[in-house]
């Protein structure tokens, strides 16, 4: 901060950048400052005038949000400006701006869901006159169609145009606009269809009015009535902060809680509006398959067919663990296969082959180590064989943040998705990875000029039969471009699943001479696998599991759950106090909003009983000592709130050498394309969610492109 | 002095006669003793008795799910659930109160900005079963079906001092 200006404030003098604007000022000196346009993460617009202060000498109050300290010119005597935000006269601007605001706002708070939680309601009662000196018509305004998750009430808009600015900045879809002038502009999608956008969700929580609300929370609850839980989402690897809201033991909304290092404020419309599928679809009680067909059993009864099919010989015994299993039910998954001899374990239901050769940094061959946040710094980002925009939306928005404020080159390698920035195709194959190492034009010329140049690679590109060697491509192209080196680490891979990163932390992958899923399913075809333990993975088709006995532990009754032949009910993932992993390596502890649904319990806990049964106890009764030990086994997931890759290099990027990762050899000639196939559908969740089933259909998801692995 | 006093009174019966007096002054005056349930006495506008759920008088619903009652109830004897009708009008699909726990404080009136819950001039609801009690949906709206004209009249009696 070389360039600080002095301003007085209230009486107060105090020293603030010049490029700070007037609100940021005031804000720093304490006084409070309505507004409803302004948005922190937006651009300035002006044009609600609630934030007026007075310049004493000014002819006229100011709008403090555009209006910049090194704009403001001295006092004759010298002196710097004099800013009042409470004088009389800003208290009649005030009045007067909410007395104009509220002349066409209709009074029908009681019907309107912002009810409660109402910037206008608030402000109303903070800065507004008594009553309004208004008697003629209000306007109204039709209401638009923004698709099956926005609701609008047209009649309530004061055009702030936070939408728009959302939608066109953050969003990148330029799908609402501002029409028309004065008493007839109106926010307007101007086709009447749906918004394509993944995070257009984000637009109520903007929306400082009623005018656009929450369709499938509409009239459910007040603000008043729920019980808000600070818990980290798992509809992708980002790890969100979202606050879960529920009453009585349903969720019955999930908003964003702000985090700068990931996700902002936003979160993605699959992370905002799964909750419904947290309802439906639910396994309740456990299940037994008599003469092939599941039958309601016992929790001892489930336990004890359990027990004797894990009893049989090591060899034959294998686990799975899915996308959405918490650490501490894999950690005691994994210790119970410890015990029991087995070594086939695997945590990487999609095959990719990571956390296998590590080499030199450890778990930096698997992270996003660039960080969320760190791709802010970067100037060149190579994207190989990820759809960034449906495997991680906010990752999207921090790229196209740092595309739209600075000059980041971006290239592909892969099929090619409309990411909402531009970058240049180099093809579609990784073949071209190979072009690339030996080219000096083109992106290769970007990439060797850039000064913090990035790797970004999508599971899609290493989910398939040659993906070590696409690892390893991948991983000279960063040698050669100089993208890991002391204080800069460009090495990213981008996860999809949320419980990948900490199966990979606590080894839950194949021991020595063990299988990994591929061998594990082909063991189950030709029979040498007997019972497999299958912890929440859903992405496999039912046939590959052949003959095996098939234990299945998950929340929801989705594809793991038919072929199973014992069913244990655990928790979703707003049912339990649970640690998460995200891609960047960041451990984040989620909290239980609402308890499990019917007999279902935790999945530690399931774990702990069943280890009993099988007579290899596992040594913790409760979450602390679970912790504990996991925590003494693999210390990672001791420091929270902390991305290794945070102090760029501190924890050895200079060791890590990436072209020694997967194997050498010639990549297949198959494109690469995204492992996401419909956003809306990723999960057993989002799959039993209706509301997700709508926006599949509506704004642009495409479920024929199925994830399934076969 | 006092004891002077006391034996004037008890040898011309004086307090005797002055008690007399008295039973013979009600025993002539208006008996304010009513023939209930035949008879009933005079109920202000502003009797809050039992809860009633009005309608328009097109015969629409008038609650419109803001919750506002079941917000500042103190006893906290009101229950809502809410969703979206089919003609996507915001609509209550519960709406209970529990007049065991219900102190007849009137809050919930002065807090619906439709007038929807009232508290009619009916106090005669007694019954056999706590359960009875436990008013829902339907319950209401029948009260108020069926008192509709007297709350409307005390509610117009009422106006003038609003």
């Amino acid at each position: 901060m070389t360039d600080l200006r002095k301003v007085n404030i209230d009486g107060a003098e105090l020293e603030v950048p010049g490029d700070y604007t007037l609100m940021q000022a005031c804000e720093q000196a304490g006084a409070e400052i309505p507004r409803f346009c302004y948005h922190e993460r937006l651009s300035v617009a002006g044009n609600c005038r609630m934030c007026l202060v007075e310049w004493v000498g000014a002819p006229k109050p100011q709008a403090s949000c555009a209006l910049q300290i090194k704009d403001l010119r001295p006092n004759r005597d010298g002196s710097c400006a004099n800013i009042l935000t409470n004088s009389p006269t800003v208290k009649k601007a005030r009045e007067g701006v909410m007395e104009f605001l509220l002349i066409n706002h209709p009074l029908d708070c009681p019907i309107c869901d912002q009810g409660g939680e109402c910037d206008l309601q608030d402000q109303a009662m903070g800065y507004g006159r008594v009553g309004s000196r208004f008697d003629m018509n209000k306007r109204a305004v039709d209401d638009k169609y923004m698709g099956p998750l926005v609701a609008t009430v047209m009649t309530r808009c004061i055009q702030c145009t936070r939408c728009v600015r959302f939608i066109t900045e953050v969003a990148g879809v330029s799908e609402i606009g501002l029409a028309s002038r004065g008493e007839d502009a109106e926010i307007t999608t101007y086709l009447e269809k749906s918004l394509t956008s993944e995070m257009s969700g984000n637009i109520i929580d903007l929306c400082p009015v009623g005018a656009l609300t929450s369709k499938p929370y509409a009239f459910n609850a007040r603000p008043w009535e729920l019980e808000p839980t600070e818990s980290i989402d798992v509809m992708d690897a980002v790890g969100s902060n979202i606050r879960i809201d529920s009453r009585g033991g349903r969720v019955l909304r999930i908003v964003p809680v702000i985090n700068d290092d990931i996700n902002e404020e936003w979160i993605s419309d699959k992370t905002r509006f799964v909750w419904d599928g947290l309802g439906r679809q639910r396994l309740d009680r456990p299940y037994v398959r008599k003469n092939g067909q599941l039958v309601p059993v016992s929790w001892d009864e489930a336990l004890a067919v359990v027990a004797g099919k894990l009893g049989g010989d090591p060899e034959s015994i294998a686990a799975i663990a899915g996308d959405l299993a918490c650490t501490e039910s894999m950690k005691a998954l994994n210790d119970l296969m410890d015990g029991l001899g087995v070594k086939s374990i695997d945590c990487r239901q999609d095959g990719a082959p990571l956390g296998e050769t590590v080499v030199g940094g450890g778990r930096q061959e698997y992270l996003m180590n660039t960080t969320i946040a760190g791709i802010e710094q970067a100037d060149a980002l190579l994207i190989v064989g990820s759809n960034v925009r449906h495997e991680a939306p906010l990752v999207n928005a921090r790229i196209r943040k740092t595309w739209i404020h600075k000059d980041l080159e971006i290239g592909m390698v892969g099929v090619p998705y409309d990411l909402t920035y531009d970058y240049g195709h180099l093809g579609e194959t990784a073949a071209e990875l190979e072009t690339l190492l030996k080219s000096t034009k083109g992106f290769a010329r970007k990439l060797k000029s850039a000064k913090n140049p990035m790797i970004l690679i999508g599971q899609g590109a290493l989910a398939r039969k040659d993906g070590a060697k696409i690892l390893r491509l991948c991983g000279k192209v960063a040698d050669k471009f100089g993208m890991v080196r002391e204080g800069w680490n460009g090495w990213n891979v981008l996860h999809t699943a949320a419980a990948r990163v900490a199966g990979l932390d606590m080894g839950f992958v194949p021991g020595k001479g063990g299988r990994d899923l591929a061998g594990i399913l082909a063991g189950a075809k030709d029979g040498s696998v007997k019972t497999i333990y299958n912890l929440g993975a859903d992405e496999i088709a039912e046939d590959l599991f052949g003959e095996a006995f098939v234990i299945y532990q998950g929340s929801h009754g989705d594809r793991g759950a038919h072929r199973a032949d014992v069913i244990l009910p655990g928790a979703a993932y707003t049912e339990k106090d649970a640690l998460w992993v995200n891609t960047e390596g960041r451990v984040q502890m989620g909290f239980a909003a609402v308890p499990p649904k019917g007999d279902a319990k935790t999945d530690w806990k399931i774990i702990r009983a069943l280890s009993e049964l099988c007579k290899r106890t596992l040594p913790y009764d409760d979450i602390e000592a679970l912790r504990k030990k996991l925590f003494a086994d693999h210390p990672t997931f001791a420091g929270l709130n902390y991305a290794p890759g945070a102090n760029m290099g501190a924890e050895g990027a200079a060791d890590f050498a990436p072209a020694k990762l997967g194997a050498a050899g010639k990549p297949l000639k198959a494109p690469l394309k995204s492992g996401v196939g419909d956003f809306y559908f990723t999960n057993p969740v989002a799959r039993a969610s209706r509301v997700m089933a709508q926006c599949s259909q509506e704004c642009g998801g495409n479920a024929s492109l199925s994830e399934v692995r076969t | 002095m006092t004891r002077i006093k006391q034996f004037i009174k008890a040898a011309l019966f004086l307090e005797f006669i002055k008690a007399f007096m008295l039973a013979m002054k009600y025993f002539f005056a208006k008996k304010p003793t009513i023939n209930y349930p035949f008879e009933k006495g005079p109920l202000s506008p502003r009797f809050r008795g039992e809860h009633a759920l009005r309608r328009y008088p097109g015969g629409e619903e008038r609650c419109i799910a803001c919750k506002l009652c079941e917000a500042i109830c103190p006893a906290q004897a009101i229950i809502i659930e809410a969703e979206p009708r089919e003609d996507g009008s915001r609509r209550t699909t519960r709406y209970d109160i529990d007049m065991t726990k219900c102190i007849y404080c009137g809050l919930c009136q002065e807090a619906c900005p439709v007038d929807a819950i009232v508290e009619g001039p009916n106090f005669e609801y007694a019954t056999e079963s706590r359960e009875e009690l436990f008013y829902d949906k339907d319950r209401l709206l029948a009260n108020g079906d069926r008192w509709e004209s007297a709350i409307a009249m005390n509610w117009k009696r009422d106006a003038p001092f609003r």
